[in-house]
């Protein structure tokens, strides 16, 4: 696993995460390469979800959150800065369920760039196809842009949301649980555009579904109660796991 | 069980057709133009012009002050406040608030804007009385409103790099607005509703009001008065009838307004 590898985007050294006095997240340490995909797996409330949440700082909206270590994103320790909108828009994010908000499917995908300020009519129309091509979801909304977006079905609408994450040309996406609410098709869908997505950007992907995290992932980490126990190549992780824990989880004995 | 179900709906219902039924058949035989757009006169006969125009003025004043106050309130008490001792004693006050008889917001307008702020009896005084009357009403169906909007909206937009007052102005207002509108309607009946607190601020002048300087009389005093003074309940029912209409305008265009100013209301 040492050789072969991408450059790193996001490093996390020793960190740890306390919602009030209990202790979410131990010690966690890893390195996120660019460009690639990287899978988080592991029982519920194992943590993976409150460490996707670290790394663009949604946790700040918790009461109560305390977090000791160092995550470092270019260069740049993404807790002691306070700059939280820039880290956001430079590390975009797609929810459990599709959270398009009331809008049309145009001013959903518009909604963040508009934010940024960019009004010119010409550059939001591009952003927004440019968007949608790239999350593979353009020909089926290009004719009724103006229309709720509420009214896509499930998995349409799940992509329009990665369309709206790339409408803020991130570098780093995370997904939490990005297909848990979708049926086999759409999942299917969405996993092909992940696949596709990796050219351009760093991927990061909490799933609950192991055959998922074999198929998208390059590397894979497996959470347990808050500890990183197994991160490598997801092949290995699957195929060879060198902890007894990891394998009986793989294996489906728990979680 | 399922009779005795029915058996009450049907009471409401017929309780509702009764006492319209009975103020339109009493009243609608005096309701003409001349009644409606016609001036007041002491002598009989005249029409109510004048009453229409102070119930609107006082809707539209009370209205214009306690709507941006109560919303921006409800954002603070909601949204930005750390929720804790002095949220909870706030939202205790606005609740004990809604709860006082409207004779004594009367009184404390009275003294207050009336003498002390030396407004005198005008519909500015009645206007400002019953903003404080109707302004816990705006707080609560805001804060209730605000409630009702998913996190995962709030969320997704954070999620995009928007500051939270972003956030605020583009996702979750607009996602209330419904129920915010229903708050404001309901301030609405509370405003023609009143007549207790207007009658010791605004005075029972029964003649065109130059300004809102002005002592005036509303639909509902003068109502009051006709019934209480000449006995006239034939008057007070035609009466009646032009406030339900009223009421109904105002609905209506308080709805086609959110529709228009809320386009994400699909």
């Amino acid at each position: 696993m040492k050789q072969s590898e991408g450059t790193t985007k996001i490093s996390v050294k020793d960190l740890d995460l306390f919602y009030g006095d209990k202790q979410a997240l131990f010690n966690v340490s890893l390195d996120i390469q660019e460009k690639k995909v990287t899978a988080l797996i592991g029982p519920s409330g194992c943590g993976k979800s409150t460490f996707l949440r670290t790394l663009n700082r949604m946790n700040d909206l918790i009461d109560g959150v305390k977090i000791n270590g160092d995550i470092v994103i270019e260069n740049e320790d993404i807790y002691k800065s306070n700059d939280v909108i820039k880290l956001r828009t430079k590390v975009g994010m797609v929810f459990q369920k599709p959270n398009l908000f009331p809008m049309s499917i145009y001013d959903n995908v518009a909604y963040g760039p508009r934010a940024q300020g960019i009004k010119s009519r010409k550059e939001l129309n591009k952003i927004v196809e440019e968007s949608l091509r790239g999350a593979a979801i353009w020909d089926e909304v290009k004719d009724r842009l103006k229309s709720s977006a509420l009214g896509l079905s499930g998995g349409q609408q799940q992509r329009v949301c990665i369309a709206r994450a790339i409408a803020m040309k991130p570098e780093v996406i995370l997904m939490d649980e990005p297909t848990s609410a979708l049926d086999p098709i759409s999942t299917l869908k969405v996993e092909e555009l992940i696949a596709q997505l990796k050219k351009d950007y760093t991927i990061v992907i909490v799933t609950h579904n192991m055959q998922q995290a074999a198929r998208v992932s390059d590397k894979t980490a497996f959470f347990l109660s808050g500890e990183i126990i197994e991160y490598d190549v997801t092949n290995s992780v699957f195929s060879n796991p060198k902890d007894q824990r990891t394998e009986d989880y793989v294996t489906g004995r728990f979680g | 069980m399922r009779g005795l179900l029915w058996f009450s709906a049907f009471i409401t219902v017929a309780i509702l057709v009764l006492i319209v039924g009975y103020i339109f058949y009493k009243g609608f035989p005096l309701i003409n133009f001349e009644f409606i757009f016609g001036d007041y006169s002491p002598t009989g006969g005249g029409g109510i012009w004048p009453m229409i125009v102070t119930t609107v003025y006082t809707i539209v004043i009370s209205l214009v002050i306690a709507t941006p106050i109560g919303i921006l309130a409800a954002v603070y008490l909601q949204e930005y406040a750390k929720q804790g001792r002095l949220v909870r004693t706030i939202r205790f006050a606005t609740e004990s608030l809604t709860g006082i008889p409207s004779i004594i917001y009367g009184l404390f307008g009275a003294v207050f804007f009336v003498t002390t702020l030396k407004l005198g009896m005008s519909i500015i005084a009645a206007s400002l009385t019953l903003t404080i009357i109707v302004l816990p009403v705006v707080i609560r169906t805001t804060e209730e409103a605000l409630k009702t909007v998913p996190k995962a909206y709030r969320e997704g937009s954070l999620a995009l790099g928007t500051t939270k007052l972003q956030t605020l102005i583009k996702v979750i207002l607009p996602s209330s607005m419904p129920g915010i509108l229903s708050g404001i309607i309901l301030s609405m009946g509370r405003i023609i509703g009143e007549s207790a607190a207007i009658f010791l601020t605004a005075g029972t002048v029964a003649a065109m009001p130059a300004s809102i300087f002005s002592s005036a009389r509303t639909l509902t005093v003068h109502s009051y008065l006709v019934t209480q003074e000449a006995g006239d309940i034939q008057l007070a029912a035609a009466i009646g009838i032009v406030l339900i209409i009223i009421i109904l305008i105002l609905n209506f265009s308080a709805t086609f307004i959110s529709k228009k100013l809320n386009k994400a209301d699909y």
